[in-house]
């Protein structure tokens, strides 16, 4: 499966439900996604990943350069939701877990702003 | 061109695959090594590992060693037995030389990370063993292979 992106964008907070995979083929059209929502003034933003099958290096280096971005503004953050286990494996060996803020549903997620 | 799905050749335990050296094509090397994986019957976390190893490996070479060049092309190789999984990936690219990408900094704060380093970092933690050779000859050649630990059986 290819890349698939949706976003709702509720009150406060955008989901962005990131579907398929992420390569260095196709992180640019998810980065562009995650530049318009910010240049809309939206930066609480939630990934729900539990569609995603597979993200390498380019796309984990995307969600850390999203995430600095997301700071960088009064309660900003790119916060995780419902990662499948294979996808919080490599999480966990770039060593990248400690930096987001994980939840284990959407909902959650969206909540904890 | 031949297409990559045409120059596919399936033995009992050795498989290859041509492609196009572009980042269009990481799609079709991914579901090739889960062919492969499949045909080794490999479970899905092994299978999973290989194919992030291939990704990063493939990415690598297109976004280096072919750089500047558009019409390269990758070979890859898979070899397996019992116990071992063999990948090999072969481009005609500038010569590339491992020894040159600094390690990246799991560690650092988030406004200190480097950005870089991590796909290599991947294919050496997701693989018992990464080489990398390059020769006039034959180009870049990266070997990387997984051990298979036994699958249990269901007899007691």
């Amino acid at each position: 499966m290819a890349l698939d992106i949706d976003i709702k964008n509720l009150k406060r907070v955008s989901v962005i439900t990131i579907k398929g995979r992420v390569d260095s083929s196709n992180a640019p059209e998810l980065e562009s996604t995650f530049h318009t929502l910010m240049d809309q003034g939206r930066y609480r933003l939630v990934a729900d990943l539990s569609g995603l099958e597979y993200i390498s290096s380019a796309g984990l280096r995307l969600l850390v350069s999203t995430l600095k971005a997301c700071r960088r503004y009064n309660r900003g953050d790119l916060r995780l939701s419902s990662l499948p286990p294979r996808i919080a494996e490599v999480l966990d060996l770039s060593g990248m877990t400690p930096l987001f803020k994980i939840f284990d549903d959407t909902i959650e997620a969206v909540g904890s702003f | 061109m031949q297409s990559g799905l045409e120059s596919q050749k399936y033995m009992s335990d050795e498989c290859h695959i041509t492609v196009p050296g572009r980042l269009d094509q990481l799609i079709t090397i991914s579901e090739f090594i889960a062919q492969a994986a499949h045909q080794a019957r490999l479970d899905e976390r092994n299978t999973f590992h290989i194919q992030m190893a291939v990704d990063e490996a493939c990415t690598n070479v297109i976004q280096h060693a072919y750089q500047d060049i558009e019409d390269g092309e990758i070979e890859i190789s898979c070899r397996y037995t019992d116990d071992l999984f063999t990948v090999t990936i072969r481009d005609h690219g500038h010569p590339f030389d491992p020894t040159s990408i600094p390690p990246p900094d799991l560690n650092a704060d988030l406004e200190k990370r480097r950005e870089g380093g991590l796909g290599l970092y991947f294919m050496r933690r997701l693989m018992d063993e990464v080489r990398f050779s390059f020769d006039t000859e034959t180009g870049n050649t990266v070997t990387m292979i997984k051990r298979i630990a036994p699958r249990p059986t269901n007899e007691h």
